[in-house]
């Protein structure tokens, strides 16, 4: 025995320590793995020795070979002896050594619950802070559980040092084991008040963070923590309480508002960033949560005004987390943020990439009609200077983003877009060469005016080089092309010269273009070559019919030839086909029009909801088998006998709905026709009227005629266009300011005179809304489909998860000047029982649903019945209406709860409200002597609208009218009519409607011209639909 | 806090601590990524970027990164509040500290970084206090050497 000691301790004097390892390692850069591997064996040999000083020693060592990445998961049992040590010295180590390595699938860990526990308790407290800090980073469910009681205990500790950590490790202690909250959390909820700050704050820390997993169990120690807020001097502490709150308020509104004098306060006072920081935030996350609920006290001005401080720093790090919490405003007060936008943009100019792209998210939220084209340019400066291509890339993909959103809302003249995508088109190496074809087809395709401006700009393109020169190293971008011949060739009537650009088409070097490219090349040079045999018909001059099938027959040759299969099939057809174009020629036979024909009718966008409107035919079962699968049984006498009992159970629930449906369909349709016939109805809202916001067709807009004196090509040498659109609508919105300047003063005239109508906004002859778009995005002309459904799911969304409850009916009904009574028909689809209904709606400004006294402005109203499966029920809601010169959309959520035999769940359902104009209008009839004094009298201003393609019959037109928006016939001759009208606070209406020619003129005369614009606008669209 | 790299300009690791149970797999996968993409970062840019769902915040003191990773809601300048706090640490007890103080004596590194977080949290946001455990813990670690069989006289021998 004496001998080994002795042995041992010689030894060890070959021994390496640490030191040594780090030398050698540093010393064997070459070959790092080999000396290592050379370590290891020397560790595993001293790990085989009985001295803890040697085994520590090793511990250690491979503590740090960890760190290099080396697996030292085979010492676990080694770490667990040295941990197990008395000297202070080896646990330390064995701790370190454990707390670096062991995880929950550590086995040995199970060896460690007694010797922890022993040191939990040990009456030296650095051996009980070790083990702690150890626990804290490889505490497993077993540990958890075995060790809960031992560290509450330690909660209560007389040395703050303990009591602190053993606080801060309870929450990990939570986490592996949830059954130990409870009981522990009153003694937690002490430390709260302990003497020792930093318990206080461990106290705080570990609160803060179970409240962010589940805060509703935390909102009762509110005021305790308001309390703490409103004295506590550390930052670290407050900024713990704000984040605490800030789980809070989402729950609890209420605590949102008390909290904003505090926050506002700390907000002035403080001078570490990192509260000011957290305070903004929270002070922004409480705003989000208010306007949700409409109650926001004020736009938080404060913080933008401290984040404005922030963005204007030097300093890199604040500059960023300004611009990420501004973006966080943008989304619930977009005015506020919007007049930063100087500041935004010197963002952009910043040389951290990050702040750019920051900044560049800013943006998108930020821009207007009015300064879209002003922030493009300044978007396409940068990329010009743009340095690596990701940055670059980005850029391209954040104009087109901000372009593009809500359905080019803010794209006031595409001819200034089309030329922004040209001038994209030359980015080189960019991987988003699809994103701009899709853009330009888009474009092209929906918006008619642009059509034949788009189609020059392609043929530019077309007959440019750059592009198919580039297409070998950079496959993205000659993706354009695919677009522009697209474009071309579909709208083939708009080019100057279409030989050339069939030429153009034509080139050899198309042939290196990816294959779905050329397809699309040859397909539309056949268009194009449609077109100038069309072009050229009836011409003396058939001199250019026939060099254009000779450039087919000598190019296409090389496209039969292709790998790619659709170009050569394509390529051949068409060459056959020119090849009897020609010999007919030769006959002097016109062909003009046969082959046009190949390419007839327009192609016309169609709305993404167009499928979900077709509705499915009577009888016509999707899910039924078409042919039914081959049966496994052997007897074929009973087969059919069965199927056919089991298939009338599977369809008789669906069949019924289907009656249920249709029956309901008919009620309501009865319903309609009683209602129209009493006076006091009023037929609010024509629920089928589609979403979008502008119902003209292209050809209704004046479109302002811009003087293109220079003619518009990209040159070869690639001239910025699109500037010369930012000057000209610059020019357009002036010279519309102008005229609109002058309306301006006679409205106002006239509202002086009409005191109570007053309230309208009076926004400056600047706002958003004022400048009217050169184009239109023709979404309304999308196809829909003959005898598409009328489409109630339109105001709910698709993807409801719940859609056994259908609100239907919204019935308006007056009372009295400002109130309007809605029913509305709940009917439950669902085969459970529904009960507990709460009908809320989101006020307006200008509509409020109408609640008992006493209850909030947010407080929902109960619906006073159940509703079992399958019925249906009316209620009312009274609404007070402040003005009704504009149609009102109210979003609304009704909660419920389903029962089901075993469980109930609570559910909702989000649906919108829309008043309509018309259903502020009642049925009032009227003689003529008095409809000819209102007529004569000068208060009312007239305007009028014309109809197209009207097919019906003219009583059938004015039964229309009549029926959808409350109007009564005064007097009628032959095709003409007067029409009348109130609303209900008492403007008049009235309208002379003529018919010829399947137009139909409607000259209109209202005292309100805002109301009378919006019913026509609807009876405009009640035209549209049918 | 999840976790908090220490790793030279040269992408070297110097010290790493864990806040969240991970394998060593995934361990030595982000410690890569992060180690890559905070390297390739230019000087003049900020010190916070989004990984994954986490942001990282990094400062650089002399040759080594100091890199944490927090949460969504997290404060990024408190965590560098942190870091620096941890930096002023490691100064105060080696003594203006350098990387070599860190890769000889990362075991101290360690003690010092345990001291001050726990289980990812601020548990000490005194630096005396810190400092003092550290002291009386070596202290502590001292009188034991006795029994440490004394591997520094040996080596005098």
């Amino acid at each position: 025995m004496a001998l080994k000691m002795v042995k041992g301790s010689i030894d060890r004097i070959f021994d390496k320590n640490l030191q040594d390892l780090v030398r050698g390692v540093r010393s064997h850069r070459e070959d790092e793995a080999k000396y290592i591997s050379s370590c290891i064996d020397e560790i595993k040999q001293e790990l085989k020795q009985d001295n803890i000083a040697v085994k520590a020693n090793a511990v250690c060592k491979l503590t740090y070979l960890q760190m290099l990445g080396y697996d030292i998961s085979w010492a676990a049992f080694n770490i667990v002896e040295v941990m197990s040590s008395s000297k202070f010295t080896y646990k330390r180590i064995g701790y370190l050594a454990a707390s670096q390595c062991f995880h929950d699938g550590t086995d040995v860990i199970m060896l460690t619950t007694n010797q922890i526990r022993k040191d939990l308790s040990s009456p030296n407290q650095y051996d009980t802070g070790v083990a702690l800090t150890g626990l804290s980073c490889f505490v497993t469910p077993d540990l958890a559980r075995d060790l809960a009681n031992d560290i509450m205990t330690l909660m209560s500790h007389t040395k703050p040092y303990i009591r602190k950590k053993a606080v801060l490790i309870m929450y990990k202690v939570f986490l592996k084991y949830p059954e130990s909250l409870r009981p522990a959390f009153p003694r937690l909820k002490e430390k709260l008040d302990d003497p020792d700050p930093g318990v206080q704050s461990a106290a705080v820390n570990v609160i803060c963070e179970l409240a962010r997993r589940n805060p509703r169990n935390y909102l009762s120690l509110a005021p305790l923590f308001f309390k703490l807020m409103t004295s506590s001097t550390n930052n670290w502490v407050l900024i713990k309480i704000i984040k605490l709150f800030g789980a809070l308020t989402p729950l609890e509104p209420r605590l949102g508002k008390k909290l904003i004098e505090p926050l506002t306060n700390l907000i002035h006072s403080t001078s570490a960033m990192s509260l000011l920081y957290e305070c903004v935030n929270t002070v922004i996350a409480d705003c989000c949560v208010c306007v949700k609920t409409d109650t926001c006290p004020r736009p938080p001005q404060l913080c933008v005004q401290k984040l404005r401080i922030l963005i204007e720093d030097s300093d890199q790090n604040l500059k960023y987390l300004g611009l990420l919490a501004m973006s966080k405003i943008l989304k619930t007060h977009p005015k506020s943020v919007q007049s930063h936008k100087d500041l935004v943009l010197q963002c952009l100019d910043d040389k951290d990439e990050s702040i750019r792209l920051r900044a560049l998210d800013l943006l998108y939220g930020m821009v207007s009609k009015k300064n879209l084209m002003e922030i493009v340019k300044k978007l396409m400066v940068h990329v010009d200077k743009a340095e690596g291509t990701t940055y670059r890339d980005e850029l391209l993909t954040k104009i087109i983003d901000i372009c593009s959103q809500s359905n080019y809302q803010y794209i006031t003249n595409f001819e200034w877009y089309i030329s922004i995508l040209v001038e994209l088109t030359r980015l080189e190496g960019t991987r988003h060469g699809h994103l701009i074809a899709s853009q330009m087809l888009d474009v092209a395709v929906r918006v008619k005016a642009i059509r034949g401006f788009a189609v020059v700009q392609m043929a530019t393109l077309l007959d440019n080089t750059t592009l198919l020169a580039g297409s070998g190293q950079h496959k993205s971008i000659c993706e354009v092309l695919y677009a522009a011949a697209w474009i071309c060739g579909e709208f083939s009537e708009h080019l100057e010269d279409p030989v050339h650009t069939l030429e153009a088409m034509l080139r050899p070097k198309v042939a290196t273009l990816p294959g779905h490219i050329q397809a699309i090349y040859i397909q539309n040079a056949a268009k194009l070559f449609a077109a100038v045999l069309n072009g050229q018909q009836g011409t003396p001059d058939c001199q250019t019919m026939q060099e254009s099938s000779q450039l087919l027959i000598d190019r296409l040759p090389l496209f039969v030839q292709s790998a790619d299969l659709e170009v050569q099939e394509r390529a051949s057809c068409i060459l056959q086909l020119v090849k009897f174009i020609q010999k007919l020629q030769h006959k002097e036979v016109e062909v003009g029009e046969e082959v046009t024909a190949l390419f007839a009718g327009e192609l016309n966008p169609v709305a993404p909801k167009a499928q979900k409107k077709v509705p499915v035919p009577d009888g016509l079962d999707l899910d039924a088998w078409i042919n039914e699968p081959p049966s496994e049984s052997e007897s074929e006498d009973e087969k059919p006998v069965a199927v056919f009992a089991e298939e009338e159970l599977r369809h008789a629930r669906p069949h019924h709905t289907e009656v249920d449906e249709k029956e309901l369909a008919r009620r309501r349709e009865a319903r309609k026709q009683e209602q129209a016939n009493n006076p006091f109805y009023i037929k609010a809202s024509p629920t089928s009227q589609k979403g979008y916001q502008d119902s003209t067709g292209v050809e209704h807009i004046p479109v302002v005629q811009i003087d293109l004196s220079v003619p518009l090509k990209v040159p070869g040498g690639w001239m910025s266009t699109s500037d010369k659109y930012l000057k000209l609508e610059e020019e357009r919105r002036q010279r519309e300011r102008k005229e609109r300047g002058k309306k301006e003063k006679k409205k106002k005239k006239k509202r002086e005179k009409r005191s109570g109508m007053g309230r309208r906004h009076d926004s400056g002859p600047e706002s958003e809304e004022d400048i009217a778009p050169a184009h239109m995005v023709d979404i309304v002309t999308e196809e829909m489909p003959e005898n598409a459904l009328s489409s109630d799911d339109d105001e709910k969304d698709p993807n409801d998860p719940y859609r056994a409850l259908d609100v239907c009916d919204i019935q308006g009904n007056l009372q009295n000047g400002s109130q309007v009574v809605v029913s509305i028909i709940f009917e439950n689809k669902s085969t459970s029982f529904l009960k507990s209904m709460e009908f809320n709606v989101l006020d307006s400004l200008n509509s409020k649903l109408q609640r008992p006294e006493g209850s909030g402005p947010h407080d929902g109203l109960t619906v006073p019945f159940q509703l079992p499966p399958g019925v249906s029920n009316e209620a009312r809601f009274i609404f007070s209406v402040q003005s009704i010169v504009m149609p009102q959309r109210l979003k609304g959520t009704l909660t419920f709860i389903v029962k089901a035999d075993d469980s109930s769940t609570h559910e909702k359902l989000d649906f919108k409200l829309h008043f309509t104009c018309s259903s502020y209008l009642i049925t009032t009839p009227c003689y003529s002597d008095t409809f000819a004094k209102l007529l004569e009298s000068a208060d009312l201003k007239g305007t009028s609208v014309r109809l197209q393609e009207v097919s019906l019959p003219f009583h059938h037109l004015l039964a229309k009218i009549c029926f959808h928006h409350h109007f009564s016939v005064v007097e009628r001759i032959d095709s003409c009519a007067s029409l009348y009208s109130r609303s209900i606070q008492g403007h008049h209406v009235c309208l002379l409607v003529k018919y010829a020619h399947q137009t139909v003129t409607i000259d209109a005369k209202c005292d309100e011209s805002s109301l009378l614009g919006n019913v026509l606008e609807e009876i405009k669209k009640t035209f549209s639909q049918s | 806090m999840q976790f908090m790299l220490l790793f030279s300009r040269q992408g070297k690791l110097r010290l790493q601590k864990w806040y969240v149970p991970l394998s060593d797999k995934e361990k030595k996968k982000i410690t890569r990524e992060l180690v890559q993409t905070v390297l390739a970062r230019k000087p003049k840019m900020c010190s916070f970027l989004e990984w994954r769902d986490l942001k990282i915040v990094y400062k650089r003191y002399a040759s080594l990164y100091f890199c944490c990773a927090i949460e969504d809601q997290d404060n990024e300048l408190i965590t560098l509040e942190i870091i620096h706090r941890y930096v002023e640490l490691l100064d105060k007890y080696f003594g203006s500290v350098c990387e070599l103080d860190i890769i000889f004596n990362f075991e101290k590194a360690y003690f010092i970084l345990d001291e001050f977080l726990l289980g990812g949290e601020a548990q000490e946001t005194s630096k005396k206090n810190v400092l003092k455990a550290i002291e009386q813990a070596d202290l502590l670690q001292e009188n034991q050497s006795e029994d440490w069989g004394g591997l520094a006289a040996e080596e005098v021998l």
